[in-house]
């Protein structure tokens, strides 16, 4: 069996290849050079002059700040469910993978609704965390809880796969040799999975940073205080104030070029050490 | 621990530890996360009881932003079963300059933030921008109409499609090809007989995955739709409408119909499937 290698496209091939060349730079490319080209259209001054806005500050400062709560959590939680399922034999496996996968069918809108479901004022627990003064949607803790949803299989379902395919010979062995669980992970599954484990997070963290829809359903839209950047890009961009709008939204996109680059070269260099689903 | 082992095999013996923290922290996340807040969207719409479930979501408002919503990630998905072949096959197949920069191109609608995609799509394609300009003599408007819509939805969901294909593509055995070409089948024949059925459960697994996230899609599409009740408003919009008039049963029942319809179709995809490839084996 031999899998098929490219070759110089001749004939009929070029109006195939034209065909998606087109498509691409039509659906991708063109949208992303809009960003860039808007985002300048009144020049470089116009441009920084947009990073001055305290309330785009505070918005990135505030994307920031939920990225670097929601990114370790979820890594936590990949971890823990990577060790749990692809160690151990137990009952019950098959749902435990089905409901990790479970946020990534659920629309943005729908994975921030249910947190004002739990915690709005006419939430399940609202009167009791108004009893109590505690707020969290409208605040940075809704935020949080929204993003950790969105982006909550990012890192497990890189790691699982992975995990399982090397199995536990190498565990087992350890613990053969008196190692502990602490020696275990740190030294032998750890240097196992680094590089999925730094792609799973990439993701998340692109994805914490740039989440949409489920963060606008529970911030409440106060600028300067419960603006994530691309939220405050809406609100800029609903002003008419394209160019700030913009210019906002090229920082978001250079995120995800940098984002895609740095996935790109983990494919290429570690795809052995990766797994077969993460290329996705 | 004592009663795990008087069970009949809830778990296999391991010489492994961690197998009681890491399951604690597991469930405990899952359901704080996941489980609670599904349960809490399942549970709420029914708080004034069924009949007023079934007013919300049969209400012409509602029905028309499904319809939307379902119609327009069905037919985006279709565009992008084939183009995304197209796709996947050139990037393939073919040796040419930038190929493995087009090859990560394609991943970018995953990266790219929806509000940054929404504002650029709608800023292209009004009447005043490059493409919305080219098609404005022509009496045809595309931002703040449904076909924005569809639009949004196509730029979404490419990479599901080439990146479900792609792999099945590479590992397709030449031979078999060469084999069919040899034996004297015409291109075409070689394509629709011997190429089309290896890759058919991959496109049906793309299809399926493009078809459910442009289904809930939101940030890329609103800023193009212009959000016209009736006309150009999608379903997700619609539970943030029920909750600016603090709805929550209306905002939760609508955000269940969606879940229903999407299990619904998606289930009516795989069953196709199945029957499909049944027919193809007899």
């Amino acid at each position: 069996m031999r899998a098929s290698t490219p070759e110089k496209p001749k004939g009929a091939a070029w109006l195939v290849l034209g065909a998606a060349v087109l498509w691409l730079a039509l659906t991708i490319l063109l949208p992303l050079i809009t960003v860039f080209v808007e985002a300048f259209r009144q020049g470089a001054a116009a441009y920084f002059a947009a990073f001055q806005d305290p309330d785009a500050l505070a918005a990135i400062k505030l994307s920031l700040q939920v990225a670097a709560a929601a990114v370790p959590l979820n890594a936590a939680f990949g971890l823990s469910a990577a060790w749990l399922i692809s160690k151990f034999e137990f009952v019950g496996k098959g749902l435990l993978l089905t409901l990790i996968d479970l946020p990534f069918s659920l629309s943005p809108v729908i994975s921030g609704l249910v947190w004002v479901l739990l915690f709005g004022a006419s939430g399940w627990f609202g009167p009791l965390l108004d009893k109590l003064g505690i707020q969290i949607i409208f605040s940075y803790t809704g935020i949080l809880l929204a993003t950790i949803l969105v982006t909550f299989p990012f890192v497990a379902r890189e790691l699982i796969p992975l995990m399982q395919a090397q199995g536990a010979d190498e565990e087992t062995a350890a613990v053969t040799l008196g190692a502990g669980g602490g020696d275990i992970f740190w030294r032998v599954t750890l240097p196992n999975i680094a590089w999925a484990l730094l792609y799973g997070v990439l993701l998340c963290n692109a994805r914490a940073l740039g989440e949409f829809g489920a963060v606008s359903v529970v911030s409440g839209h106060i600028r300067g205080l419960t603006d994530t950047m691309p939220l405050h890009v809406e609100v800029l961009y609903n002003d008419y104030n394209f160019v700030a709008a913009f210019a906002v939204a090229s920082l978001l996109a250079g995120l995800a070029l940098v984002t895609l680059a740095a996935k790109t070269l983990l494919e290429w260099r570690f795809s052995g050490e990766l797994a077969r689903s993460a290329r996705h | 621990m004592a009663f795990s082992l008087s069970l009949p095999r809830l778990r296999e013996p391991s010489v492994l530890p961690g197998f009681w923290p890491a399951l604690g922290f597991t469930v405990s996340y899952l359901s704080l996360i996941v489980l609670i807040p599904l349960a809490a969207l399942i549970a709420r719409p029914w708080e004034h009881g069924g009949a007023e479930f079934l007013h919300t979501v049969t209400d012409p408002r509602v029905l028309a932003s499904l319809r939307l919503s379902f119609g327009a990630a069905f037919l985006a998905s279709a565009i992008n079963l084939v183009m995304g072949l197209i796709t996947a096959w050139a990037l393939v197949r073919y040796d040419f300059p930038g190929r493995r920069l087009l090859d990560a191109a394609v991943d970018v609608p995953f990266a790219l933030p929806t509000a940054v995609a929404g504002i650029a799509l709608a800023t292209l394609y009004a009447p005043n921008g490059w493409i919305g300009s080219l098609f404005a003599p022509l009496g045809v408007k595309i931002a703040y109409t449904p076909l924005g819509v569809l639009i949004a939805l196509v730029a979404v969901g490419l990479p599901f499609i080439v990146r479900s294909v792609q792999p099945v593509l590479q590992d397709l055995d030449a031979e078999v090809e060469e084999a069919a070409r040899t034996l004297g089948a015409r291109r075409w024949q070689t394509i629709r007989q011997v190429i089309l059925p290896a890759v058919a459960p991959a496109l049906v697994t793309g299809f399926s995955l493009a078809f459910a996230r442009a289904v809930g899609e939101y940030g890329s599409v609103i800023f193009i739709a212009g959000n016209m009740p009736m006309k150009s408003e999608i379903a997700p919009l619609l539970i943030i409408i029920e909750l600016s008039q603090f709805n929550y049963a209306g905002a939760a029942s609508v955000g269940l119909a969606m879940l229903i319809l999407s299990f619904i179709a998606l289930l009516a995809i795989n069953i196709g499937q199945l029957l499909f490839l049944r027919r193809g084996k007899r």
